[in-house]
């Protein structure tokens, strides 16, 4: 079968679709982008159809490629960690915590208790900050308007709190290798504690809003199902695979940072479609806020540094102001850089996405030689052909919106 | 270093060297993951072991990507990352290839590296035989070049603008107004190989 030709159908009754001599229908080809409200940033999908059936689906991408890789590897460590804010920027920590875990695996530096408790804490403030948004804006994608608006107002919150913590709302810049840039006011630790017992009720709302909402269910209630073996064959980490009843969560499989000591459920859909994804992140939120409410407790009673100070970290400034070592180690810190050993490692962190991993080659200088970023949605949106294939046109935005694709981290 | 992790992996880089002698070059543990070298013409086969083989089960691809290293005879080392969920745990397979030799794909393993295989490609200039559709991904239709081969300069080549003349968005060659900053930080005080004069009198 060529490009465009229209496929014959046969019907249960072993009858096909009648055709007339004159006949000639051919598929049509449509531009899904890249400048289109559904398609979350700029996402070109060329799509075959068949009437309103997808009957291809190639997806281009790179439209927002910025060199993210090639830039790093003429930038020092330090310099290269922002970097990582502008990947999934919904949720800009959880990419930094995977570079910061790298070079902490290479250098072997441990990481002081307190940081490690905030690490956790903002990771899961990302997570509420990525899913808030993913779920809210599919709801719009499928025709909903109020749910965004809703979910934006918690966002706002919380990016207040990534302010009060490192000064800025998206680009956050926190997590440093060794622990993270500055400690938390306690009054911070505190607002934090207050809107988890008020978040709740706001996804309540949310929930009152979606979950059994006729026209959410009718949109997303069997679209884009995904089977075990599809997951495997796919590489899909994250919601993706939890959708489906995989209860496989690298939070728990292979805990890094301090997560082993929190107690919280890995939620799991039944069915891998698109509204059990959405129950799925829905749920996680809970288990979140859950998370964050114990992080803000250990955090009343665990004082104490929130880097490992040595050739990694920055002096204090009272230190600075007193001796002269600690002069010419900050300037030495922000001009050349700290040097990690060679070698070559892989660190991956459970992103809200799926699993964020880094591949960092080292030659023993002050920058990276080869740092290689693997982002979820890049391995979400290849499956799209063999996703939305057999879908209505109109499916495709609901699938997109629950496949989670942020174009930061896909194009890189 | 006797924790069970590295243990486990210990056992596993054995088995496999083991099993499959003659595709496994080489392997180690560093830093709690095990890296295994293989021979380019024995990847496919290994591959499809690794994801049947009941103490590997290596069913997920995770990340393909190279290395270039332009001194070496083998240029380019192409890394892939694989993931067990139901073992948990992972492999990193290695393969050095020269700068015209072929990869075979493992598109019929593994459809997700499909993709990935495309970006090597992109960024490298790695061919990979028998790939489905080993077109560019990430770059800019009709780009020439791969931009993450160390002899590529970060600049790029071209740089493109809307021309308000022609109405159109014109490609021309880099002009740079200040040359490319790119500091050498390197503690002159560690790397001195000269001799001062005055220095020979101490010995």
């Amino acid at each position: 079968m060529m490009d465009g030709d229209i496929r014959v159908n046969t019907y249960d009754d072993g009858s096909t679709d009648a055709q007339t001599g004159e006949q000639k229908i051919r598929n049509f080809n449509i531009n899904f982008g890249p400048q289109h409200p559904a398609a979350h940033g700029v996402l070109r999908l060329v799509l075959e159809l068949d009437g309103e059936i997808v009957e291809r689906c190639d997806p281009h991408i790179g439209l927002l490629h910025r060199g993210t890789e090639k830039l790093m590897e003429s930038r020092t460590y330090l310099q290269n960690l922002p970097y990582f804010d502008r990947l999934d920027y919904v949720a800009p920590m959880n990419q930094e915590h995977a570079w910061c875990l790298a070079i902490e695996k290479l250098t072997g530096t441990p990481v002081p208790r307190r940081a490690s408790l905030i690490r956790v804490l903002y990771s899961e403030i990302g997570r509420v900050l990525n899913h808030l948004l993913n779920v809210t804006t599919q709801a719009m994608d499928v025709g909903a308007l109020t749910p965004p608006l809703w979910g934006f107002e918690e966002r706002e919150k919380l990016m207040v709190f990534y302010e009060r913590a490192c000064g800025a709302r998206l680009h956050a810049a926190y997590f440093r290798p060794g622990g993270v840039h500055q400690d938390l006011p306690d009054q911070l630790v505190e607002d934090i504690d207050q809107w988890a017992v008020e978040f709740p009720k706001v996804l309540d709302d949310i929930d009152g809003l979606l979950t059994e909402n006729r026209i959410f269910k009718q949109r997303n209630v069997d679209i884009g199902v995904v089977n075990e073996t599809e997951i495997q064959e796919w590489g899909f980490s994250g919601v993706m695979v939890r959708g489906s009843g995989l209860a496989w969560d690298l939070r728990r499989a292979q805990p890094y940072e301090c997560y082993d000591e929190f107690e919280f459920q890995i939620p799991v859909g039944k069915n891998g479609d698109c509204y059990d994804r959405y129950l799925c992140r829905m749920e996680e939120m809970r288990q979140s806020t859950h998370i964050i409410r114990q992080a803000c407790a250990k955090l009343r009673v665990e004082k104490g540094e929130v880097m490992a100070r040595g050739k990694m970290a920055p002096p204090t400034r009272g230190e600075m102001k007193t001796s002269m070592e600690a002069l010419i180690h900050h300037f030495k810190l922000y001009t050349e850089g700290f040097h990690v050993p060679a070698g070559e490692v892989y660190a991956a962190v459970e992103a809200p996405k799926g699993e964020f991993g880094v591949y960092l080659v080292a030659d023993g200088t002050n920058k990276p030689y080869r740092a290689k970023l693997r982002a979820p949605g890049y391995l979400h949106l290849q499956a799209m052909d063999h996703v939305a294939s057999g879908h209505q046109l109109a499916d495709v935005a609901a699938i997109i919106g629950s496949l989670d694709v942020v174009f930061g981290e896909i194009d890189r | 270093m006797a924790d069970p992790k590295t243990a486990a992996l210990t056992d596993l880089g054995a088995l496999l060297e083991a099993k499959r002698k003659d595709s496994v070059l080489s392997w180690d543990v560093a830093f709690g993951e095990l890296t295994v070298d293989v021979a380019p013409s024995a990847l496919v086969d290994f591959v499809e072991f690794l994801q049947a083989d009941p103490a590997c089960l290596f069913s997920s691809l995770v990340d393909i990507t190279a290395v270039d290293h332009p001194g070496r005879a083998r240029r380019f080392d192409v890394v892939y990352h694989f993931l067990s969920m139901y073992q948990n745990h992972r492999i990193r397979l290695r393969v050095a290839v020269r700068e015209d030799e072929m990869v075979p794909s493992i598109t019929s393993v593994h459809p997700s590296a499909n993709w990935f295989e495309r970006e090597v490609f992109d960024m490298f200039g790695i061919l990979f035989s028998g790939h489905p559709d080993l077109r560019r991904i990430l770059t800019d239709y009709g780009f020439r070049g791969h931009p993450l081969r160390k002899d590529f300069p970060t600049t790029g080549h071209t740089e493109v603008r809307y021309d308000e003349a022609l109405k159109r968005v014109v490609y021309e060659p880099v002009k740079l107004v200040q040359e490319y900053r790119q500091f050498d930080f390197m503690s002159p005080w560690e790397g001195a190989k000269y001799i001062l004069p005055g220095d020979e009198k101490k010995a």
